[in-house]
């Protein structure tokens, strides 16, 4: 009796139009999910799904993070560099000056929020454009990451071999410690998001950035912190990139901000800021893995199609939320 | 109205000087060039050999053509306050577009060079023209923001490419095809004169049609600029047009160059280099203000820094974090609130400034 | 509706003055507002209503004079600062986030949290308790966006309440609603004014003011005019101290110059209109004839002249340029057809700040010719230069950047990009607002030169003074629509009452 109130609660709640931003990337993936699985044999095992995460770990933080930002009507373009940088860097620690990974973590932790607490301050500071400021900091992590090291090195430390090897059973399919550090990363998210003042005045600024300043609401350190959480974010997932790779390089991650950007857009979240769920974006992401997944189980298209595929789908939500842009104003238009 | 001031740095002529729009990258380029003259005896010289003129500076200049054709696209597309980030991803796909093309037309008419030559340069610039309309239209009409808007063909363009070429390096057996890059003309690389031509020809427009005046009125007022009624939408969607032509352009040339095309690769991060090319040419990223010319000493800026690393024998990464802090310095400068706080700082530089 | 015996002074402000870059805004100002009371602001635009209110919340402060609040004198130099000590504002553009919950803009910045993360049980419980308290029963679940104007006013009055407020602020609440909704504002106003409530309600809409206030003060060119009873104010006497009695200006039109009764009609619009901006209105200017269009903020007047000019397209209604019919579709249609428009808000449509005079000058001659033909250099300077001095624009040089000009010389140089396109008719929209009176002058006296010429002149005003020494004909409009006509040799009265309406009585 109390699952089928809550089913209707939940239903009815539904159809409030906020919900309706979540309904869209679920309802899509899990579309996208059967229509896959009536073509491809296999495609419904649980394992399958349990790869979609393990593989992609390292973009769900990332795009957590950019979430955020995003929401906030900002952008970051360095975090695919952030990654490799702390790819790089652990992997120099660790095994060049025989530091303990869980030091070397901390250290890259720190680094990429610092780096994002920068970029933040001089967005807020100067009034600059976050697009130009977040590519410049794009540039100067890949930079670092090579002068660091051109080429890839490899992580051989038994600490880091050992984490990297075990699985955690869920559902009757298996999880690397990068997955569950993820499924983490995106319920703190959604808790950070919708439970507390700093999530809440990110949806302001991204409303208003005047009206939120007139209400009293803390904009220019909440500005300020999105960026770090978005650093900190994509350090996290260079850290179990590095987990996944068991290698620190400088070209990981080439482009990965372009996909974090679509699956946060595909998650429902608009590019201009104020609306949007994290657990959208954890849809989105599963929503681009299974893409991929999807091409390699067809093994006919080349996965050149992954990029158009993606192209036509953040091309689709971009004209979509245009029109949902275009609507809104009408009803409340003085 | 005004105080006078009889110190130096306040003499008009001076400040008329200094205020220049070109004065600033003309000086760090002169100081580059000299800094390199300076450390690296022989960097400045010029030798004619075979009837062609060497040197590094005509190397910075060859190697500079594509980055500058797109700058200049960038400039425009900038100065009606948009933003074109899919030119990396366009000039992959140009690139591939001519090398496909060109060796297509090569199997079917053997032994032709000129005819597939022609092909290839007619089909790569209607592609990229193609791709400056879908860009300028998503803009103008369905009216998204430029970096909505041109992120989709950044994301699309490159997996286009890769689909024609099927992931794989197409190579390209045609000599008047690599003279486009490499060849000689009259003792000067053919690319320069790409570049002069179009230089030429763009100032020529702007300032012999109305479209300068039109452009930076959009840029700095559009609202004011319609009630006096310019017709932004046109104008704004031929900048786009432009800038998708000038980044088929440098796909070209950097193909030519190679004989190659590589859609993997090509233009990985030129939109960056363009959009600091530009900021440090003078053009204001906010729109309205805008300088080709500088835009052309920018794109040459960059490229003897990257010469410059590479003879001082700096680690060529060193480039990457260069241009960052580059882009982080000219942006602070540019900002209104960093002048602001300057001018709190220091009375004597509000030289009598009206608000 | 009469005030309740010797009310408390809640906030008294005394001697206030503000300049801004060499123009008075506010001079020696005083206001009163008294708890249990709805008191209006009047005054026209350019009076200082908006730089004290300005003042008043912390987003500028004064040059002189001071504020006190429950008798302790305050100087809020930030809008949260203003909010916690008890002045809440809710401006027209309700100033909350649209994309958040009703629930969450109520509030905002305060919420009741449990185990450290926000209570969404307590906050939906408070927004409700609190919207009660306005008379409001609405799901505050749902995003502000959804709601209408009227209903996100109603909630940003009742976030106003949550932070206790003492004195509330109401800038131009009516601007966006219907009757209905106006009226159940007031129902709101009303309550709240008997719970002890300061209310300042600034309006130019002169019904509403009689019908839900208490007091009203007058504001005039930066100067207190007086603070009145409503009781024992009459409507036309409001007007005549909102408008009243300039210095004198430049001489009115010789009569000889009057335009023929028979001359060509440049323009004429039947039924022209645009939902819930102007009821349908016929206007017929013709060739030499100045039309005064008469009327207080709000009226319609700018709208009109929107659509006249292409800015915006008609619902409704036809225009005729010439005798022919005209389908404007983009301001330079309308160019190219010999119109002219100098806008209302002259820095932000008029004049680019970041070009030369010159350039300035010639650009919309340059967009009536089309991109392909230009005016060389010389022929730029030289017209530049002709219209500078023909205006008497004060200038150092034509290349002098136009954002480093006076108001009154902007101004001027916008009026010399028209004229370089030698127009058919030319409208004018507020061209003498908040400028120094010489270049009020000269604008005037090149406006009758410009009529004895043959131009037609559309000319807009709230200035009745002005309005009728210039014009042939003046028509007057009330609430976005025309009520009325009169010749050029009416009396101010005449005007002043079709303005006024039919309540009140003419002097």
């Amino acid at each position: 009796m109390n699952a089928a109130r809550s089913i209707a609660a939940f239903i009815g709640g539904a159809r409030e139009a906020r919900h309706l931003a979540l309904a869209v990337p679920l309802g899509l993936f899990v579309a996208m999910a059967l229509v896959g699985g009536v073509f491809y044999d296999g495609l419904l095992a649980p394992q399958v799904f349990a790869n979609l995460l393990i593989d992609n770990a390292f973009l769900l933080i990332t795009a957590v993070g950019l979430t955020f930002v995003i929401l906030t009507g900002g952008i970051d373009l360095s975090v695919g560099a952030v990654i490799a940088l702390s790819t790089v860097l652990q992997a120099a620690l660790i095994q060049r000056h025989g530091w303990h990974p869980l030091a070397a973590i901390s250290v890259v932790l720190l680094l990429g929020t610092g780096l994002g607490a920068c970029m933040g301050l001089l967005i807020q500071r100067y009034t600059l454009q976050p697009f130009v400021v977040t590519l410049a900091g794009m540039f100067l992590a890949r930079g670092l990451a090579t002068l660091i090291s051109v080429d890839s090195i490899g992580i051989d430390h038994p600490f880091m071999a050992a984490v990297a090897s075990i699985r955690i059973p869920l559902l009757g399919a298996s999880l690397s410690v990068g997955a569950l550090v993820a499924l983490v990363v995106v319920a703190a998210g959604v808790l950070l998001a919708g439970f507390t003042s700093f999530g809440r005045a990110v949806y302001a600024i991204g409303g208003n950035p005047q009206s939120a300043s007139l209400m009293g609401l803390p904009v220019a350190s909440t500005v300020i912190r999105v960026y770090a959480l978005s650093g900190f974010c994509s350090a996290l997932a260079g850290v179990v990139y590095a987990l996944y790779m068991l290698s620190g390089y400088s070209q990981h991650a080439l482009g990965l901000e372009l996909d974090a950007i679509a699956a946060v857009v595909i998650g429902g979240t608009l590019l201009t800021g104020g609306r949007g769920h994290v657990a959208g974006t954890l849809f989105g992401v599963l929503i681009l893995g299974l893409i991929q997944t999807l091409i390699a189980f067809d093994g006919r298209l080349s996965s050149w199609w992954t990029r158009i595929a993606i192209g036509l789908l953040l091309l689709m939500f971009c004209l979509l939320q245009r029109l949902l842009v275009r609507r809104a104003p009408e009803q409340g238009e003085s | 109205m005004v105080p006078v001031s009889t110190s130096f740095a306040t003499q008009p002529w001076l400040r008329r000087f200094v205020a220049q729009p070109l004065f600033w990258p003309l000086l760090t380029l002169a100081l580059l060039l000299l800094g390199n003259g300076v450390f690296n005896p022989g960097f400045l010289a010029l030798h004619w050999r075979d009837g062609h003129l060497y040197g590094n500076l005509i190397d910075i200049g060859n190697r500079a053509a594509p980055l500058i054709l797109v700058s200049l696209g960038m400039t425009l597309v900038i100065a009606v306050r948009g933003l074109d980030i899919s030119v990396g991803a366009v000039l992959a796909l140009t690139a591939t577009v001519a090398a496909w093309t060109l060796t297509q037309v090569q199997a079917a008419h053997a032994g032709s060079n000129l005819l597939p030559l022609a092909w290839a340069i007619v089909a790569a610039l209607t592609v990229a023209a193609l791709c400056g309309l879908w860009n300028g239209l998503l803009v103008v009409k369905v009216g998204m923001q430029p970096i909505v808007a041109t992120l989709i063909l950044m994301v699309a363009g490159r997996g286009v490419a890769q689909l024609i070429s099927g992931g794989q390096i197409i190579t390209v057996y045609c000599a008047p095809y690599g003279f486009l890059a490499n060849g000689f003309l009259l003792g000067l690389p053919f690319p320069l004169y790409v570049v002069a031509t179009v230089f030429v020809g763009l100032q020529w427009l702007l300032r012999h049609s109305a479209l300068g005046l039109f452009t930076s009125a959009i840029g700095h007022n559009p609202i004011a600029a319609k009630v006096a009624g310019v017709r932004a939408g046109a104008i704004i969607l031929a900048t786009y047009i432009f800038c998708g032509l000038s980044a088929g352009m440098a796909g070209v040339l950097v193909s030519a160059n190679v004989d190659s095309a590589d859609a993997n690769n090509a233009g990985q991060l030129f939109e960056l280099d363009a959009i600091l090319a530009v900021s440090i040419g003078g053009s204001l990223l906010s729109g309205g203000r805008f300088s080709l010319a500088g835009s052309l000493i920018g794109a040459l800026i960059l490229q003897t820094m990257t010469s410059t690393i590479y003879a001082v024998g700096l680690p060529p990464q060193l480039n990457l974090v260069v241009k960052a802090v580059l882009v982080f310095v000219v942006m602070v400068l540019q900002s209104a609130d960093f002048r602001s706080q300057v001018r709190a700082w220091l009375p004597w530089v509000r030289k009598g400034e009206q608000t | 509706m009469s005030a309740p015996a010797s009310p408390s002074v809640v906030l008294h402000a005394t001697g206030v003055g503000k300049r801004f870059a060499g123009s008075v805004a506010l001079d020696g100002v005083e206001l009163c507002l008294r708890a249990g009371e709805i008191h209006a602001l009047m005054g026209q635009n350019g009076a200082g209503k908006s730089t004290l209110i300005k003042l008043l919340t912390g987003v500028i402060s004064a040059d002189s004079g001071q504020v006190s609040l429950d008798g302790r004198l305050v100087a809020p130099t930030t809008p949260v600062q203003a909010q916690a000590l008890g002045i809440s504002t809710v401006y027209q553009e309700v100033n909350l986030c649209p994309n958040l919950s009703v629930a969450e803009n109520i509030f905002a910045g305060r919420y009741p949290r449990r185990f450290g993360f926000i209570d969404w049980r307590a906050v939906r419980r408070g927004s409700r308790d609190v919207l009660a308290a306005v008379g409001l029963d609405i799901n505050v679940d749902r995003p502000l966006a959804t709601y209408s104007v009227a209903i996100q006013q109603m909630v940003a009055i009742a976030r106003a309440i949550g932070v206790s407020a003492r004195v509330l602020i109401l800038d131009e609440p009516t601007s966006s609603l219907d009757e209905g909704e106006v009226q159940e504002l007031f129902k709101v106003m009303r309550r709240l004014r008997e719970q002890g409530l300061a209310i300042m309600f600034v309006t130019h809409f002169l019904d509403q003011v009689y019908a839900v206030s208490d007091r009203i003060t007058v504001l005039r060119n930066g100067r207190r005019v007086g603070e009145y009873l409503a009781d024992e104010l009459p409507q036309p006497a409001l007007v005549s101290a909102m408008v009243g009695r300039e210095i004198a200006l430049a001489e009115g039109r010789d009569s000889e110059h009057r335009p023929a009764a028979d001359a060509p009609v440049v323009l004429s619009a039947h039924g022209l209109g645009r939902r819930g901006k102007l009821h349908a209105t016929d206007i017929q200017v013709r060739r030499g004839e100045v039309l005064g269009l008469a009327g207080l903020l709000g009226s319609g007047r700018t709208e009109l002249a929107r659509l006249l000019f292409g800015l915006d397209r008609p619902g409704e209604g036809r225009l005729d340029i010439q005798g022919e019919a005209a389908d404007l579709h983009h301001p330079a249609d309308a160019v190219a057809q010999g119109l002219a428009l100098c806008p209302e808000e002259r820095k932000t449509e008029g004049i680019i700040a970041e070009l030369s005079v010159r350039e300035n000058v010639v650009l919309a001659l340059q967009t009536r010719m089309g991109w392909r033909r230009t005016l060389s250099r010389t022929q730029q300077e030289a017209l530049a230069t002709k219209l500078v001095k023909a205006l008497g624009v004060k200038t150092a040089s034509i290349e002098t950047l136009a954002g480093q000009l006076s108001g009154g010389n902007q101004q001027k140089v916008v009026l010399a990009r028209w004229l370089a396109t030698a127009p058919r008719l030319l409208i004018l929209d507020e061209p003498t607002r908040g400028i120094d009176i010489a270049a009020k002058q000269d604008i005037m006296a090149e406006v009758v030169r410009l009529a004895g010429q043959g131009m037609a002149v559309l000319f807009i005003s709230a200035e009745i003074e002005e309005v009728l020494r210039l014009c042939d004909r003046i028509a007057v409009l009330r609430e976005r629509r025309k009520v009325g006509e009169l010749p050029g040799g009416c009396s101010e009265q005449e005007i002043l009452a079709l303005i006024a309406g039919d309540a009140g009585e003419v002097a």
